[in-house]
């Protein structure tokens, strides 16, 4: 969008010269996902998550649209709706299934796409803002995911609803009528599941809504990319179309390879056996787990055993807040000049060591507490919030980062300028050719 | 300023998160949790294998009938089987008039209303019907049941950690007493009046009796394997893992032909993809030039011969 | 393809390059639309009815309480069906029509059972624009040809439940039905209406 060199729209056709002095669609789209938009040409395959995300946002909303069709938001008949469809709607079973584990892979793939921008430093100015954006997509995730997993109505449903809800009346004075409000009771009932379906209904579209201020806010600046280095000429881009369709195209199809042969043949594998029993609200689950997606919140919600000035219950939900929260400050807790963690050497390790702590925190939540999961939890933890409160903002403060390529192509070109030709222009080349005979 | 801030709340949450850790193993270890009867003497389900287990596996109907047989003459006296209809049974190789008939003959009627005189009645059973349920509320399940209500076995092989196993291991598990090192432990985990020990239930003791006792407990149709023991619990299983999953079958055939289609749309799409980047990719790496050390180096070389220079 | 590119020429290495380019990107997009025609079948028949529907399709009712004269609605797939027993009178008068007078011409004979002319066994939805006629309860407007009659745009059926004046365009619907016995009638036996 912003770059000198991007190729114009130009319509082909009498008509498409027509639609556009009227309604310019096909001109936004080209400039957006088209030849129109310059991206870097040395994009790795962590780039392919952001449209992989967007794949199962679609696969969601379309699955659920029809879904609704046949569920009831009623304590009585949802359990059996869900059922319904499993057994009598044409097809329901796999509409259903492929929206229950739809919800984790929309999940996994934006863990990848938000882990990319965390190591690449997607989130450093210009970029500032498309990063909280996509954070105010999590969020809107989280809340979405949450309210669908109440629909069936079955155990985990209906406690994972009371214990979520219980978080609120950890607030002093506001909490407890806070908590009715949201649940419309004073318990999870009928009232809570009519408004979880409606807004479980309307997210998703207001996700669709960030989504596309996300992308708008990142074509002004344009993708970064492995070497965190700024765009320069045009030789360091690759006309979106038909490059990165294709790269997306086929990454695309394979990641939905595996969603088939988990959605298919172990469909359950990502559920909780609980949920299949309709809900009871006079007998607790032996053991109550939210969804994988949200163990490490979880286990942040639990790491906080001593009353210390507060009580342990608004100090869990104050962190579980909070982690994510910090987020949103990100570009300014890690001000070094060096976007790519590529550069940053001491930055790198701290990175894989969060990932492993989160891997931790996420095996904590989903156990029972014990007092090993728990302490566990507490010094993962406790290295979560010094992760990004301390250790990130004195690692760019102290850190020698590695020199920098110049441009993208001259890292990418070794420095053999004569070698290059400008993109856009077909050489033929010794690797690709086909011989004659 | 704000990192500042910043900062100082992380090291509050962190010193918080620290006093809860040494609270917690200072716990741990002058007060070390005391070991239950159920961390030493429950046993994980046994292993079983079903015709319809794996990514190809399809139901052995001959099983489910016999299956459907168990269930009819042992389980369905307590147990509902509130979300299968009687049409259902199709699936299991019975024709339209044999599903009639077993609606028909059903021991327990339909709850209906009388047309005359508006008052609650019971059916005979049709096709279209569900499986009525043998109590008519949870209370007169649990009156009738030493207040032990007997679960709704619909979707019980995917409502129970360990699925068929699970069922399977607790159908063949009693153990007619606890063991003297058990009761010596754990008194309090003692099999008390009414309850029957069973290690592979989560609680150790369990309200259901032994359904299935002795060989021939059940008489199956000649053609059939003999219905040992385990032979029955096997089989009922078998059908309830159809009966959480009637869709099963229809389940693997279709991801069967999806992971196909997806295998060649992702081979040709990575063809096309090479294709499209073949030319303009040429010397473009990601790895190699790009990666830091060998920028470090290249560093280094230029440095070197500016010096030599 | 190597022997379509051989056949061509001068310009074959190029040639052959750009065939088999076109040639992999077409069959990518192919299998991509495919694809999500495929995925559109489940989406567009998930909404045929479900199996329990389905499984509703044949009703039993038990005819032996309406007296000659009288007329019961039933429900059959949820819509309202007419059972009413002929007066000799009403059968006389419907014979009496000749074909050429109506607007879809049946014969009583041929909207009954052989044997079983007395009973008239139709969906109680009016052809025009779905509305229940009135004329199944005692005291109801039979209209001018007493039979049955639509209140919401006027038509009138007569007594063999045939369109006779009104914007309806043809006779109400006669389902598929058996006599199990004279006193029971199976709707919706032998498949589709």
């Amino acid at each position: 969008m912003s770059f000198a060199w991007a190729k114009p729209y130009e319509p082909k056709s009498a008509f498409g010269r027509w639609i556009d002095a009227r309604l310019p669609l096909p001109r936004l789209v080209y400039g957006a996902v088209g030849g129109g938009y310059p991206v870097p040409r040395n994009l790795n395959y962590w780039w392919n998550f952001g449209v992989l995300a967007g794949v199962f946002l679609t696969i969601q909303i379309v699955t659920g649209i029809v879904l609704a069709m046949w569920y009831y938001s009623s304590v009585d008949g949802a359990f059996n709706s869900v059922e319904h469809i499993m057994r009598d709607v044409n097809a329901g079973w796999a509409l259903r299934y492929i929206h229950m584990n739809g919800a984790s892979f929309f999940f996994i793939v934006t863990y990848i796409h938000i882990f990319r921008g965390i190591y690449y430093g997607s989130y450093k100015a210009p970029r500032e803002l498309v990063w909280m954006l996509g954070l105010v997509i999590y969020l809107l995730m989280m809340a979405t995911a949450f309210m669908g997993y109440v629909l069936p109505w079955g155990q985990m449903s209906y406690w994972g609803a009371q214990v979520i809800t219980g978080f609120f009346s950890a607030f002093p004075l506001v909490g407890e009528p806070l908590r009715i409000w949201l649940l419309g009771g004073y318990a999870p009932d009928q009232a809570t599941l009519t408004r979880f379906f409606s807004l479980h209904y309307l997210l998703p579209f207001v996700i669709a809504g960030v989504v596309i201020l996300h992308i708008w806010a990142l074509h002004i600046p344009g993708s970064s990319n492995p070497t965190g280095v700024d765009i320069k000429e045009e030789r360091d881009t690759l006309p979106f179309h038909p490059f990165y369709t294709a790269k997306d195209g086929w990454f695309g199809a394979a990641v939905l390879l595996v969603f088939a042969l988990f959605t298919y043949f172990a469909p359950n594998f990502l559920g909780h056996p609980d949920n299949y029993i309709p809900a009871n609200p006079l007998a607790t689950p032996a053991e109550i787990v939210p969804e994988w997606y949200f163990w490490p919140f979880y286990a942040i919600l639990r790491a906080f055993t001593v009353d210390f000035i507060l009580p342990a219950k608004l100090w869990g939900v104050l962190a579980m807040f909070a982690s994510i929260l910090l987020l949103f400050f990100l570009p300014w807790l890690d001000n070094s000049a060096v976007r790519s963690g590529s550069y940053r050497p001491l930055f790198k390790r701290f990175f894989w060591i969060l990932v492993v702590n989160l891997i931790l925190l996420g095996w904590a939540g989903g156990r029972a507490a014990t007092p090993v999961v728990i302490a566990v939890s507490q010094l993962a933890t406790a290295y979560y919030f010094a992760h990004f409160l301390i250790i990130l903002p004195l690692i760019s403060k102290f850190e020698r980062p590695l020199p920098l390529p110049d441009s993208i192509s001259t890292s990418a070109l070794h420095g053999e300028r004569s070698e290059t030709a400008p993109a856009g222009i077909t050489r033929p080349s010794a690797t690709t050719a086909t011989p004659a005979e | 300023m704000l990192r500042f801030i910043l900062g100082l709340v992380g090291l509050g949450f962190v010193g918080v998160l620290l006093i809860s850790f040494f609270v917690t193993t200072a716990d741990y270890f002058s007060n070390p949790p005391e070991p239950t009867a159920e961390e030493e003497f429950h046993h994980h389900a046994k292993e079983l294998h079903l015709a319809s287990d794996g990514p190809f596996g399809q139901f052995d109907e001959k099983q489910l009938q016999r299956g459907f047989q168990v269930y009819k003459e042992v389980c369905a006296a307590c147990h509902g089987l509130s979300l299968v209809a009687f049409r259902d049974l199709e699936a299991l190789g019975y024709n339209e008039a044999e599903v009639k008939a077993i609606a028909d003959q059903w021991a327990i009627q339909v709850p209906t209303t009388n047309e005359e005189t508006g008052e609650t009645a019971t059916r005979k059973a049709l096709p279209a019907d569900r499986f009525p349920s043998p109590y008519p509320n949870e209370i007169a399940a649990r009156a009738a049941n030493n207040n032990a209500f007997p679960p709704d076995l619909s979707l019980i092989t995917k409502a129970r950690h360990g699925g068929a196993a699970y069922i399977y291991s607790l159908l063949t598990g009693y153990e007619k007493q606890q063991s003297a090192e058990l009761v010596r432990k754990f008194p309090a985990a003692k099999t008390p009046q009414g309850l029957y020990y069973n290690p592979y239930f989560p609680n150790l003791n369990l309200a259901m009796p032994p359904p299935i006792t002795t060989n021939g407990q059940v008489t199956y149709a000649p053609g059939n394997p003999p219905p040992t023991v385990d032979q029955i619990a096997k089989d009922v299983t078998a059908f309830l893992v159809w009966t959480a999953e009637p869709k099963l079958e229809n389940r693997h055939r279709a991801g069967l032909a999806v992971a196909i289609f997806l295998l060649i749309a992702t081979i040709i799409a990575y063809l096309a993809y090479r294709n499209i980047w073949a030319t303009h990719k040429a010397k473009v790496r990601v790895t190699g030039p790009l990666e830091p050390q060998n920028i470090a180096k290249s560093q280094i070389a230029k440095d070197q011969e500016g010096v030599a220079g | 393809m190597a022997t379509q590119a051989s056949a061509e020429g001068t310009d074959r290495a190029a040639g052959t390059e750009v065939r088999r380019r076109d040639f992999l990107n077409v069959a990518a997009v192919s299998f991509a639309g495919i694809g999500v025609v495929a995925v559109t079948i489940p989406l567009i028949s998930q909404m045929n009815p479900p199996a329990d529907v389905l499984a509703l399709a044949e009703v039993e009712v038990d005819i032996s309480k309406i007296q000659t004269g009288q007329a019961i609605k039933t429900v059959w797939r949820k819509q309202p069906v007419f059972i009413r027993n002929l007066t000799p009178q009403e059968i006389q008068a419907a014979n009496a029509v000749p074909l050429g007078e109506l607007r879809d011409p049946e014969t009583l004979a041929g909207r009954t059972k052989p044997g079983k002319a007395n009973w008239l066994i139709t969906l109680g939805v009016c052809t025009h624009l779905g509305c229940v006629p009135l004329g199944v309860g005692e005291g109801e407007n039979r209209g001018p040809f007493g039979g049955y009659f639509c209140p919401c745009h006027g038509s009138a059926y007569d007594t063999a439940a045939r369109i006779r004046t009104g914007p309806a365009p043809t006779n109400l619907v006669v389902p598929e039905y058996e006599f199990v016995s004279d006193t029971l009638v199976r709707i919706g036996a032998g498949g589709t209406a």
